[in-house]
């Protein structure tokens, strides 16, 4: 876990918070990107601190900017593509499987 | 280039093999290609002349009714998928990945019979305002070798500019159609969003991409709109909206095209003109101005109060956004896929992501996820919309009172390779006049407006959605404006020089730039 | 009971069950759902494979069995809901996240009343989400020891139900009900086939315990691949057991997620909770909010099915039928068979259908759906009439059952009739009376046992078509 945001503020990255970030996306990082990141990413979340002068309270969110609603499809089923094409382009295949790297846990949905 | 095929001046075939002996004959140094195919390219032209041939004989009719793109080379930004080919996204992680589906562009130009020599250079992932974070090197600018095309779409705008194609295809995602077009001194069109489906183009920023044309001049980049716009099924955020005939609307006839500034009022946004801009671009933005208020338009100045939170807005919105478009890519199904000896999938997977993404793409997954996450979702992302919706409503409240805004594309001139590698903020800055225009998903066309230093200014209308059709009257009437302008005639400055084989490769020549700066 | 009421320990489980939805395409894609006999991969398309480039579309069905089952379970559906993305990686989800619906589901609140031993119990819903279910892992033993692991996508991007309950189940036996009732529920409207050894139906359930009487809730577990309603009770069972156990033993419980091994009877560790997942939810881009209007609503209302509470209820008061079963498997079959004219007795129609139709319905596949409930309202009406014997009329029903041919076929085919005429069963008495002397004499010394024997022996004799109360009456005179 990232360490609690102070009220207000826009948070200083430590090493620790990008070698944890770094870890949440999957980034296998060295330790010379690791240190040139932490620089760098402090750097932009230094820009990002002019957004806390705007009053935002009453304003509500955009996520999408066209007002689309209620884009449904009918439930058909069409053609998609041939196992042989999909297989061909995985890095390791066994039969009709695609074989993925080692799994230890197990996680749901 | 329509009119002759039609014509019969000459065939689809012989237009590929002259676009094609002037891809291999200048690419090495421009290096806007990340491959072509000569066979493949020829082939497609073939079928485009027996569709020519089929139609002459069936008279005068059948000719017309032929796809206005039948025979016309279009290049493709390495992010547009075509069926059976390659295509990167200028990413080491996407290497050799072979697209088994064509995007819903690519299948309108094959339908329309448009020649596809091959991709086009961008940075990786269309991250960048320079494509000198693609993973195969940087692409030049044909007006000075030693520059930068500008980016995303750096490859389809040198492409354009070099006469390697007439057309080409790019997206933007703050900026990287129009940036680069401004950069290589071409028309570029960022579509409202929505217009153009993004089914089948690999994904930055999923609320903020579009898909968009590239062509020498006004009346070549609305052909090729037209061609690929209009509502797709298969991507729910394309507008079920009518595509006007876009190229019907813009008269051949320089008289004609400026009569439609009579009347017109454009807003002139005070924000725009930034710190940081170069003198000799906003004296083109303003000369330029001046010759539209000339010709009849009225020129308003405009408020645009919020534009100076775009930069922050955006580098929040578009990294989080990215930062799951790229998940995707953990070498389990496709691409680059590091499997190490005695390693879980945890392993795995931070090896496969951590050496197949460039520095560029890293930081921005980076910024995305950290936006994202628990505790600071509230502080940033959501705080970035709510800026977005403030941002949108600046630009409604402005085209209550003007038709179109006027503004620069770019604060700057192409700038030297290596000049704003650097600082990631300086590279972000390159898109300030842009980006807060993908935040409100509206329309901007770029056309040029002069040369400062000798170097290309973009001069930047922007509209309320939907109205491409307007954008490309405008432009086409600026063009018209200006069709005596010394400028007008000047070709890219290093366009002679690029058959010389003696030259560098644009990447050889770059880190020589790098070097000696 | 458990041992926590013993030990004045509070029971507290929440359920949380995944359901597949019954569509013919997948949730954002047009792939075919039917997993079942195709082969790995062969129903795969970009979006589902998350291939670059890709979009998702909303399945218009799978919306509006989300809505059906809200419906069902008195929801509040909000006007507007949105979709999220949901991050984590894993190797059974291709985009690196998850389609789902984080703080705007399709359905908020609702109830579900389950019957309990100890009476009536009403489970209180949190809430109802649409989302898309993953691909499927298999590992294999590889030779020279390891293991792969493999994936087929066929599953990928099937549309998925996820409903939870609130922490507000007080037992096993209640969360097996739940369990249960929900299964009926979407059965009914169609939502899901929900069949839990196919994994369509997959239950989790939080268990923690709490001292009597307190309100913070105690360190959970969550429990999971219970793959039968039994084995979520035992399971559940068994928790509140060890955890119950643990306190009184001062023992440290910890938030984990713990398998059900159904062999050994037992949950155990399959994972600790990672310091709370981050899945950095986001609104996903790539879908518009989806409205849900008065008409929407209407038109899934109007298509909606008699529940299964209520056609319990119809069934108690207007057949007198106290038992739930016909009316939960029931269906239409037994719905028509009580619409035939002229209608038959609904408690002999009920007996015939739990003792024959629930047999054999093992038997043939979808019995219910390919045989006409008038048949059974015709065997009924046999078996009132007394027109052929009891024992005649539940072989004929069941052989009916079997090969589809009309219960008057066969009775006429086998020349089935009561004889209730005492002077036709005379000779064939007389007959079975001088084969069996001794049972004979048995019955003049007032052995009941013997008269029996006898009975069975007429019936034997008229293949069934005697009237066993009349023979018995007869056979009582003669041997008196
Ligand atoms: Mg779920
Ligand atoms: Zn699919």
């Amino acid at each position: 876990m990232l360490p609690p945001l102070p009220f207000g503020a826009m948070a200083g990255l430590s090493r620790k918070d990008v070698e944890h970030v770094a870890h949440l996306a999957r980034l296998g990082l060295s330790e010379d990107e690791l240190a040139r990141l932490e620089g760098q990413l402090n750097h932009i979340l230094d820009q990002y601190a002019v957004l806390a002068e705007l009053d935002t309270d009453a304003i509500a969110p955009t996520a999408q900017t066209i007002e689309l609603e209620n884009i449904l499809r009918e439930d058909v089923v069409l053609p998609g593509l041939a196992a042989d094409e999909i297989l061909a382009l995985a890095p390791e295949r066994s039969g009709q499987y695609f074989v993925v790297p080692p799994i230890l846990g197990e996680h749901g949905n | 280039m329509a009119g002759g095929l039609r014509r019969g001046d000459f065939n689809a075939h012989d237009l590929a093999v002259a676009h094609l002996d002037r891809i291999e004959a200048t690419d090495r140094p421009l290096h806007a290609w990340v491959w072509w195919n000569r066979e493949q390219a020829l082939a497609e032209a073939d079928a485009a002349d027996d569709r020519f041939a089929l139609a002459r004989e069936s008279g005068a009719d059948a000719l017309a009714a032929l796809p206005a793109l039948l025979g016309i080379p279009v290049g493709l930004k390495d992010l547009v998928l075509t069926r059976g080919d390659k295509a990167t996204a200028g990413s080491r992680i996407l290497e050799g990945y072979v697209s088994p589906y064509d995007a819903h562009i690519s299948e309108n130009l094959k339908a329309a019979g448009a020649v596809l020599p091959g991709k086009t250079n961008m940075d990786e992932f269309a991250m960048g305002s320079s494509t000198e974070f693609s993973a195969w090197g940087p692409t030049a600018n044909p007006w000075d070798l030693d520059r930068v095309p500008g980016g995303s779409s750096g490859g389809s705008a040198a492409a354009v500019a070099a006469y390697h194609v007439p057309l080409s295809i790019g997206t933007d995602t703050g900026g990287s159609i129009r940036q680069p077009a401004a950069l290589c001194g071409i028309v570029g069109l960022k579509p409202t969003y929505g217009r153009v489906s993004r089914y089948g183009i690999v994904a930055f920023a999923s609320s903020l991409d579009q898909i968009g044309p590239f062509g020498r001049d006004v009346r070549d980049a609305a052909l090729l709109l037209a061609a690929v716009a209009g509502r797709d099924e298969r991507d729910s955020t394309s507008a079920p909206i009518d595509v006007p005939d876009y190229p019907a609307l813009l008269p051949v006839d320089d008289d004609q095209a400026a009569a439609r500034l009579r009347g017109v009022r454009l807003g002139l946004p005070r924000q725009y003109f930034v710190k940081g801009m170069e003198p000799g671009v906003e004296a083109g933005i303003r000369e330029a101005v001046a010759a539209l208020a000339a010709a009849g338009a009225e020129i308003v100045d405009i408020d645009l109060p919020h534009t100076d939170y775009g930069l922050a807005t955006y580098y929040i919105i578009a990294p989080a956004e990215a930062s799951a478009n790229l998940a995707r890519y953990d070498g389990v199904r496709y691409g680059r896929s590091v499997r190490l000896p005695g390693g879980d999938y945890i392993a795995d997977y931070l090896e496969t992501r951590g050496t197949g993404f460039g520095a560029e793409v890293k930081r921005r997954i980076m910024l995305g996820t950290y936006a994202l996450s628990a505790g600071y979702y509230d502080a940033y992302y959501l705080k970035a919309q709510k800026v977005r919706t403030l941002i949108k409503a600046d630009f409604d409240k402005a085209f209550e009172q003007v038709d179109a805004l006027v503004a620069p594309t770019s604060p700057t001139v192409a700038f030297k390779f290596g000049a704003r590698l650097a600082d990631p903020v300086a590279m972000y800055l390159s898109d300030a006049c842009t980006l807060p225009v993908n935040m409100a998903g509206l329309p901007g066309l770029s056309v040029p407006c002069g040369l400062s230093d000798g170097l290309p200014v973009g001069l930047q209308l922007i509209g309320p959605a939907w109205s491409e059709g307007r954008l490309f009257e405008l432009g086409r009437a600026y063009e018209a404006i200006t069709h005596n302008a010394d400028w007008r005639n000047a070709e890219p400055t290093d366009l002679a020089k690029l058959t010389d084989a003696s030259l560098p490769s644009a990447p050889d020549r770059a880190a020589a730039v790098r070097a000696s700066a | 009971m458990s041992l926590a009421t013993k030990t004045d320990y509070e029971v507290v489980v929440g359920i949380e069950i995944h359901v597949q939805l019954k569509t013919a395409s997948k949730m954002f894609c047009s792939c075919s759902t039917e997993v079942r006999g195709a082969a790995p991969n062969s129903n795969t398309c970009p979006v589902c494979l998350g291939l670059p480039g890709a979009l998702p579309v909303i399945n218009r069905r799978a919306v509006e069995h989300v809505l059906a089952t809200g419906l069902a379970i008195g929801s509040a559906i909000p006007d507007v809901t949105r979709w999220d993305r949901k991050n984590y990686f894993y190797p059974d989800l291709p985009k690196g996240y998850q389609i789902s619906q984080f703080d705007l589901p399709l359905c908020a609140g609702g109830t579900l009343p389950v019957e309990s031993s100890d009476g009536p119990v009403v489970v209180q819903l949190r809430r109802a989400h649409l989302e898309e279910d993953t691909a499927r892992l298999l590992h294999q033993d590889v030779p020279g020891g390891g293991r792969v692991s493999l994936v087929d996508y066929n599953r990928s991007g099937i549309p998925l139900m996820e409903i939870v309950t609130e922490p507000c189940i007080g037992s096993a036996e209640v969360a097996r009900r739940y369990a249960e009732e929900l299964r009926l529920l979407l059965l009914t409207i169609g939502a899901s086939d929900a069949a839990m050894e196919d994994g369509q139906m997959r239950v989790e359930a939080n268990v923690s315990l709490r001292p009597r009487g307190t309100e913070a809730l105690g360190t959970r577990t969550e429990v999971k691949n219970m793959n039968s309603f039994r084995s979520v009770e035992r399971a559940i069972a068994f928790e509140i057991e060890r955890q119950t156990r643990a306190l009184e033993t001062n023992e440290k419980l910890v938030q984990e997620t713990r398998g059900w091994d159904d062999t050994r009877g037992q949950t155990y560790t399959m994972r600790l909770k990672e310091e709370s997942m981050d899945y950095r939810y986001f609104p996903e881009p790539d879908l518009p909010p989806l409205r849900t209007d008065a008409a929407m609503i209407g038109a899934i209302r109007g298509r909606m099915p008699e529940l299964p509470a209520a056609k319990r209820i119809r069934y108690r008061t207007d057949y007198g039928l106290l038992d739930g079963l016909v009316a939960d498997v029931g269906g239409d079959y037994f719905d028509s068979a009580l619409r035939f004219d002229p209608p038959p007795d609904p408690k002999v129609a009920a007996s015939l259908f739990s003792k024959i139709a629930l047999r054999e319905r093992n038997n043939v596949p979808n019995l219910l759906d390919i045989r006409p409930g008038a048949e059974l309202a015709l065997a009924s009406n046999l078996r009132t009439s007394g027109a052929i014997s009891s024992q005649n009329v539940e072989e004929v029903y069941a052989e009916h059952l079997r090969t589809g041919t009309p219960v008057n076929d066969i009775v006429a085919a086998k020349g089935l009739r009561q004889m209730n005429d005492s002077s036709e069963l005379a000779a064939v008495i007389d007959k079975v009376i001088a084969a069996n002397e001794a049972a004979a004499a048995d019955v003049r010394a007032g052995k009941d046992q013997a008269l029996k024997f006898l009975t069975g022996q007429v019936m034997k004799e008229t293949r069934g078509q005697a009237n066993a109360a009349v023979v018995a009456q007869l056979l009582g005179e003669r041997l008196k």
